[in-house]
Order: C-alpha cells, then structure tokens, then sequence
C-alpha cells in the first residue's frame, strides 16, 4: 500500500534522507522512529507529496505520488506534525471543507463528518472556534480530517505529541483498531508507542534505516531488553562531539 | 469543484474578520466622498463619472488591494496550512484560482456598493451609461491587477507586513508611471522609447480607455496577461520553495 523505494532529499548539500526503501502493507502499522533531525517528517512529506524528492519513488496503492499526485493524495489521509488548522472556522465548518475537497457531497458529506466527529471525539467542541480549542483538541481535529475520507492509507507525523496521557491512550488505541484494515505510518518519539501500536518499526539516523523489525524482533536485539537503550546504541546524538 | 471550494472557504474567512469590512468601507466612503470634494462633482456639471469618481480608483486600489490579497499566501505559510492544501488531493493552480477569485469577489462587493453615484448621476442628468459600465469593469480589472501582483508577493514570504509594504509600493508605481504629470517629467529626462518602455507597466492608459467606453484588444491583453503572468508566477515560486 505504501512503497518506499531509494527515496532521498538533498537540501543544498545536507542530506536530509539517503535512499531510503520500506513498505507498509494493509493492515501493518510502521512505527518511524528517530532522533530530531533523522529525516522522519521530510520522509512523510515526500510520501504525501507535499515535497518533492530529490530522487527515487514513492507509492500510494501502486499510485506514483511523483508521477499522479492527485490520484494518489485521495488515498492518504495526513496529520502534519504540526496539526495545522484554519484558526478562524468552526470544527465542523473545516471538516466540512475538508470533506468537499475530496469530493463528498450530500448525505455522504454529513456521514463523513459526523463519523468523524464520534471517532475523535469532538462532539463536545463541534461548534467551537478552532482558535478556542486546547493542543489536545486540536490535535484531534486535524486527525479527523485525515480520517473524513476512510483513506486507505493514513500517514501520522507524530500523532501523540502534547496528548496529555488520557488523550495518548484513546490515540494508540484507534491507530491500532483502524491499522486493522488500513496500511498506517506513524513517527513518534514515544518508545512505548511502538508495542502498544505497531506491527513493525524502524529507526532512522541522519536520513537512513538503523534498524528493521518487528517490537518482538528489536526487544530481542536490544541490550537488556529496552528499546531505549536499543535507539541510544543505534542512533547517534547530537550532542555528540 | 476544488476551486469553488476553495473560493468558498476563503470568502468566508474574509468576511469572518473585519478585515473585508473595514476594507470595502473605507473604499465607499473614500470614492464617493472624494468625487464629490476633490472630484468637484456637482461643480463641474458634467454627467460623466470619468474624472470625478472612477480618476481615484487606482488611487485606492494601490493601497487597499494589497490590504486585502496580503494574506492569502502569507497566512497559510505562516500557519503551516500550506502542508494541508499541499497534500490535499487538489492542484497549486486550483488553490491559486480560487483564493484570486475570492480576493477579486470582495473588490467586487466594493465596487458594487458605489451604486448611489450611479442613481445619483442619472437623476441629476443623461449619462452615458455604457461608459459607465465599462469605467465599472476597467476599474475592477485594476483592482485585479493589483490582487494577483500582491498574491505573488505574498508567496513569496510569511510575513504579511513585508508583503504589504512590497505590494504597495510596486503597485504605487505602476499607478505613478503612466500618471500625465509624472510622464511630462519622465520625457524631460530620458528618451521616448525609455518613457513609452515605462507607461506600458502603467495601468493608467488601459484604464483611462476603458472608462471612456472603449475596450481595445490591447486593453484586454494587457489586463489578462499581467493577471497571469502573476498567477502563474506565483505556482512556480510556491513550487520553488517545496523543492
């Protein structure tokens, strides 16, 4: 559903990502993990077609996003890492917005929408002013848009980020009910992320692939069983000299 | 259509801030109240609206079209919304179409709300109202002119201040340049050819026929060619910056 191959972004003459190449199929939840800086959300947004790549390709179900990136936008629903929103709609009023960009009308349009609202929980903030609503809220507003369309594949840029531990529970939980039937990529910080949700992960370091596997398979490998000390050995940090 | 939900989505947020409002009062009350002091309206005796009402236009339209197409790109960069429209299944041209025609909407409230001297100059005498009409459309088109330059101005930063404050002052020269007074001063100090080089990026000669009621092939081509040329360069700048 998702097809990575050789993808890579020069800025100038910094590498921000080096051929990488992964696949995410239906109902697979990848876990992109990596220090600051690792290339994850510049990765996303060459997958999303929001950035060009300075070479290599991506594929939305067999779509190219470089080559038919309408067609393959309309299978993709994304939440940037910065869940950027239109401060001066209402909730409903941008997720009806949203809706009419992909195409749905009438009673379909309503369906969406409503739908929705139920999964993010937002039925108490539907008729808010965006500029209103808490990090939490719309955090999860931008998710909704993302999930209007019943896109096959979701891409997430850190979904959880500034949740407070409630808000990160209900996250983890719908990331892995809708993994079910969707092809999901989600970046995250959160180690623990990655066996609540994840059927895969990876973890990149300055624009490539460190590690490839399983929750169960980067345990196994890492040093007393921590996933921490595992993403310590692997990446390297930035203070370093 | 995406360009009409995108037209749709940024009317709204036009009209959901006073920015719009203030603009289009300002324009009334300036246009109207200027024909009558500085225009010397009902002095003059004339039932024309050439020189009395449609001569401050582009005077206007140098500052307030820039106040209104300031934010169309700078906002949405400074948002970060501009990830979301650039991954939303819908081309930079429809997006660029939809936010001019929405600028160009508001401009047109505007102009329509100017209605009263129209009445006006009826009652009072036998005007040429197909000249009217055509001072109408002349004046819109300026109004658009400025609209597109001031949208590539705003892709070009984040900050709405910078692109005001650019907008402006291009738009303000190419009002200057093609103004008689500054032309008599321009042919004292350089060639012909260097004078007639400059008038062409004026609005002036283009307007000032329009508002006598001719429409020439030129008039059309200069208008819709400035307006593309803007439109189009703003796709390849927005382009430029994502790569």
């Amino acid at each position: 559903m998702i097809e990575v191959v050789k993808l890579s972004k020069h800025f100038g003459s910094k590498v921000a990502v080096d051929e990488l190449s992964f696949t995410v199929q239906k109902g697979e939840v990848l876990g992109f993990l990596g220090p600051n800086g690792a290339g994850k959300s510049t990765t996303m947004r060459m997958v999303t077609g929001f950035i060009p790549p300075s070479s290599g390709e991506a594929r939305i179900c067999g779509i190219s996003i470089t080559a038919d990136p309408t067609e393959a936008k309309k299978k993709i629903g994304y939440l940037p890492e910065s869940a950027p929103l239109y401060n001066d709609m209402t909730v409903i009023g941008f997720l009806k917005f949203c809706a009419e960009i992909r195409k749905l009308s009438g009673s379909a349009k309503k369906d969406a929408v409503e739908r929705a609202i139920e999964t993010c929980f937002l039925g108490s903030v539907a008729h808010q002013s965006i500029d209103t609503l808490s990090k939490g809220y719309r955090h999860r507003t931008c998710l909704a848009q993302a999930l209007l369309h019943d896109p096959e594949v979701l891409i997430l840029d850190e979904p959880t980020d500034g949740l407070d531990p409630n808000q990160k529970y209900e996250v983890r939980q719908l990331i892995k009910r809708l993994g079910e039937t969707k092809a999901i990529l989600f970046s995250t910080h959160i180690l623990e992320e990655v066996e609540a949700s994840c059927t895969r992960a990876i973890i990149v370091d300055r624009g490539r692939i460190v590690e490839d596997g399983t929750p169960a398979e980067l345990i196994a490998k890492a040093p007393h069983g921590s996933l921490t000390e595992l993403f310590r050995k692997v990446t390297t940090s930035d203070t370093a000299a | 259509m995406s360009i009409l939900t995108i037209f749709r989505r940024e009317l709204k947020s036009y009209f959901a801030q006073p920015t719009a409002y203030a603009i289009i009062v300002i324009f009334v009350l300036l246009s109207l109240g200027f024909t009558f002091t500085f225009g010397d309206f009902m002095n003059v005796g004339d039932a024309s609206l050439q020189f009395s009402f449609f001569f401050w236009h582009p005077w206007l339209y140098m500052l307030l079209a820039p106040a209104i197409a300031m934010k169309l790109w700078s906002d949405e960069q400074r948002n970060g919304t501009i990830e979301l429209l650039g991954t939303f299944p819908v081309s930079t041209w429809a997006a660029i179409v939809g936010k001019f025609l929405a600028a160009a909407a508001v401009s047109l409230v505007a102009l329509v709300l100017t209605f009263p001297i129209v009445i006006t100059v009826n009652y009072l005498g036998e005007p040429d109202n197909g000249a009217i009409i055509s001072g109408y459309i002349g004046s819109f088109l300026v109004c658009c002119t400025f609209i597109a330059f001031t949208m590539l101005v705003s892709a070009c930063t984040r900050d709405q201040v910078v692109c005001l404050i650019v907008s402006v002052a291009i738009c303000t020269l190419m009002v200057l340049c093609g103004y008689d007074p500054v032309t008599r001063e321009l042919a004292k100090a350089t060639s012909p050819g260097t004078v007639e080089a400059i008038v062409a990026f004026s609005v002036w000669d283009h307007f000032t026929s329009l508002n006598r009621g001719l429409l020439r092939l030129q008039d059309a081509v200069w208008f819709a060619g400035f307006i593309s040329l803007c439109l189009v360069g703003t796709s390849t700048i927005l382009s430029a910056k994502r790569a």
